[in-house]
C-alpha cells in the first residue's frame, strides 16, 4: 500500500514563495492555520453529537447551552483543563521567560564544560 | 452587509466515483470553503493597502507613478496586510489540496475498483499508453496539485481525479453547482438560445478533465456523437466511470493530445474547450488551435471557455490581483495567455475576423437558493464568471 498520509502531503512543483520578510512566520502561521481548521473540524463534530443527543431524546441542546460546573470538584476539574491547554500550546513562551530570567550556556558550551569534569 | 456563506460540501452531487468521506473530512472541506470565502474579503484590503500606503510611499520616494505590475509586485510584497492575505491564500490552497489528497489516497485501491467495474467491457474509453505528456504539464503541478492529472501512484489509479471532484467545491466555494457544470450548462444555453437550429452531429471537447463540463453538452444532445479528450489517463477513468454512473452513454473519452488527434480532417461540428487554455504552454496553444480549426467542418462552430481577458480600462493593480493565482497557485500559463488576444490565436489558425465571437457567460448554479446573490467581493481567479471565445469556420 502507498503511504498515504506522507503522500497526502506532499509538495506541488516550482519553488514555494514566502511572502512575509521572515519565512519562520510563514512556517508557524501555516501550522497555525492548520491547528485552526482541526479546531473547526472538531466543533463541527461536537456540533453533530449534541445534535444526535437530542433527536434521541437523550439530552437537550438547552441543557448544554446552560449547563455549569454544580460542584467544587467539577470546577477544579475543568479550569485546571484550560490551565494544562494553555501551558501547553503556549510553551515556547514560557521557556523564553525561564532563558530571559537565567541566562543558560549553549549546550556546545557544556559540552566543552562536561568534557573537563 | 453580512457575507454570503458558502453552502455545505454535503450538498455536491452524489454518483458512485465520489470518494467515501468520514464526518471530520466533510468538516474539513467545509471549514476549507468559509476560509476561502473570508479571505476573498480579506482580499479588499489589498486595494486599500495599496492606495493609502503602497502607492503614495513609492511617488514620495521616486517622484513618479509605479510603471508596471511587476513594480508593482515588488513594492506591495513590503506591506504587511498583502503578506498576511498572501501567505494565508496560499496556504489555504495547500491545506485543500492536502485535505483531498488524505481523503483520496487513504481509499486508492477502492476507488480504482470501482472505476474499473464501471468501466469494464466497455468500447467507450479508449486509453493509449503511447500517448506522451505535453512538457508544459510535466513542468508544474498546475493549482498546486502534487503529481498534476496525470501522475499514477497506483497501477490504473484515479485519485487525481477524485481529488479534484472533490475538492473543487472548496475553492468555488460552491459556485460552480452541484456537479461542478455551471460552465458547460451556460455554454449549452448560450448556443441553444443563439443558434437554435444548430444540431451538431459530432461534438469533441479538448482537455475534457473529468467531464464535469461535457456531460451537460452531451445531456443536451443526446443524439451527438460526443468526443472528450485528455492526456491524463487518471481524469479519463475517473470521467467515465462518473459519465457511466450518471447514465450519459453518447460520450467516448480518449486519451489523445488535443494538438496531434487522430481525427479527420473536417468531421466535427462543434469543437469546445472548457478552462483548457490557460493550462497549456506557449507554443501548444498555437498547435492546439490549429488542429480545432483542421478538425471543424464548414460552418462548425468552436467556443473556448476562459478565465476573462485584461481589459485596457482595467487598472494595474487590478492587472497585478488577477495575476496573483497564476503565480502564487501555480498556473504560470494564465500570466502569459493575457499577452494573446484571442482573436490574434484564432486568425492564426485560419479563423476570419468577421466569424469570431466573444461573450461573458456566468455558472448556472444549481445550488443558489438566492444567498449567493449578496453582494460579494469578487474573489479575482476564482469567480464563475468567465470570457467565452470562438468562432464559426467558414
Ligand atoms: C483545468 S482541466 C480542464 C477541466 C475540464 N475541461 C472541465 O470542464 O472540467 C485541464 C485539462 O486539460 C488536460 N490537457 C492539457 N493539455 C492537453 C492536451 N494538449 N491535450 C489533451 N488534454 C490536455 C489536462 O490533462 C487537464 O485534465
Amino acid at each position: 500500500m502507498i503511504d498515504y498520509i506522507k503522500l497526502a502531503s506532499s509538495k506541488s512543483k516550482g519553488k514555494r514563495p514566502y511572502f512575509h520578510d521572515d519565512p519562520a512566520v510563514e512556517r508557524v502561521l501555516n501550522i497555525t492555520m492548520a491547528v485552526a481548521g482541526e479546531l473547526a473540524v472538531m466543533r463541527e463534530r461536537m456540533d453533530s453529537i449534541e445534535r444526535i443527543l437530542e433527536k434521541k431524546g437523550l439530552v437537550l441542546k438547552e441543557e448544554i447551552e446552560n449547563y455549569v460546573p454544580d460542584s467544587k470538584e467539577i470546577e477544579e476539574e475543568r479550569q485546571t483543563w484550560h490551565s494544562e491547554y494553555i501551558s501547553r500550546i503556549l510553551r515556547i513562551v514560557q521557556q523564553e521567560m525561564e532563558e530571559l530570567e537565567n541566562p543558560d550556556k549553549s549546550i556546545e558550551d557544556i559540552a566543552n564544560d562536561i568534557n573537563e569534569m | 452587509m453580512a457575507k454570503s456563506i458558502p453552502p455545505v460540501w454535503n450538498k455536491i452531487a452524489k454518483h458512485a466515483m465520489l470518494p467515501e468521506t468520514t464526518h471530520d473530512e466533510r468538516a474539513r472541506y467545509n471549514f476549507l470553503a468559509n476560509l476561502n470565502k473570508h479571505l476573498a474579503h480579506v482580499s479588499q484590503g489589498n486595494k486599500i493597502a495599496y492606495e493609502t500606503r503602497v502607492e503614495p510611499k513609492f511617488k514620495k520616494e521616486h517622484g513618479r507613478e509605479i510603471k508596471d505590475t511587476k513594480e508593482l509586485g515588488q513594492e506591495i510584497a513590503k506591506d504587511p496586510h498583502y503578506q498576511i492575505w498572501s501567505s494565508l491564500r496560499r496556504s489555504t490552497m495547500e491545506m485543500r489540496q492536502q485535505a483531498g489528497r488524505s481523503i483520496v489516497l487513504r481509499q486508492a485501491e477502492a476507488l480504482r475498483d470501482k472505476a474499473r467495474a464501471l468501466n469494464a467491457g466497455k468500447d467507450s474509453l479508449v486509453l493509449d499508453s503511447n500517448c506522451e505528456i505535453p512538457p508544459y504539464l510535466l513542468a508544474v503541478d498546475n493549482h498546486l496539485m502534487p503529481g498534476s492529472y496525470h501522475t499514477e501512484l497506483i497501477e490504473d489509479d484515479v485519485t487525481p481525479a477524485a481529488n479534484y471532484d472533490s475538492g473543487i467545491f472548496v475553492t468555488t466555494a460552491g459556485l460552480l453547482g452541484r456537479y461542478n457544470d455551471g460552465g458547460g450548462k451556460a455554454i449549452t444555453s448560450w448556443v441553444k438560445k443563439n443558434y437554435p437550429n444548430f444540431n451538431p452531429k459530432r461534438i469533441l471537447d479538448i482537455g475534457c478533465g473529468m467531464g464535469h463540463n461535457v456531460l451537460p453538452i452531451a445531456r443536451a444532445f443526446p443524439d451527438a456523437e460526443v468526443i472528450a479528450i485528455d492526456t491524463g489517463a487518471p481524469m479519463l477513468r475517473y470521467a467515465h466511470a462518473r459519465a457511466m454512473d450518471l447514465g450519459i452513454t453518447n460520450v467516448k473519452f480518449m486519451q489523445m493530445d488535443a494538438g496531434k488527434t487522430i481525427f479527420e480532417d473536417a468531421s466535427f461540428d462543434w469543437v469546445q474547450s472548457t478552462m483548457f487554455f490557460h493550462e497549456t504552454g506557449g507554443k501548444s496553444i498555437y498547435n492546439i488551435m490549429n488542429e480545432v480549426y483542421r478538425l471543424l467542418k464548414p460552418g462548425g462552430l468552436t467556443l473556448h471557455i476562459e478565465q476573462p481577458q485584461y481589459t485596457d480600462d482595467m487598472s494595474l493593480f487590478e492587472k497585478f490581483i488577477r495575476d496573483w493565482d497564476a503565480l502564487n497557485n501555480s498556473e504560470p500559463y494564465w500570466s502569459k495567455m493575457h499577452d494573446i488576444e484571442p482573436l490574434d490565436l484564432m486568425k492564426a489558425s485560419g479563423f476570419k475576423e468577421e466569424d469570431f465571437m466573444q461573450i461573458g457567460a456566468k455558472a448556472e448554479n444549481d445550488l443558489d437558493d438566492g444567498s449567493q446573490n449578496a453582494d460579494e467581493p469578487e474573489d479575482h481567479g476564482r469567480s464563475p464568471i468567465w470570457n467565452v471565445f470562438g468562432a464559426i469556420k467558414n
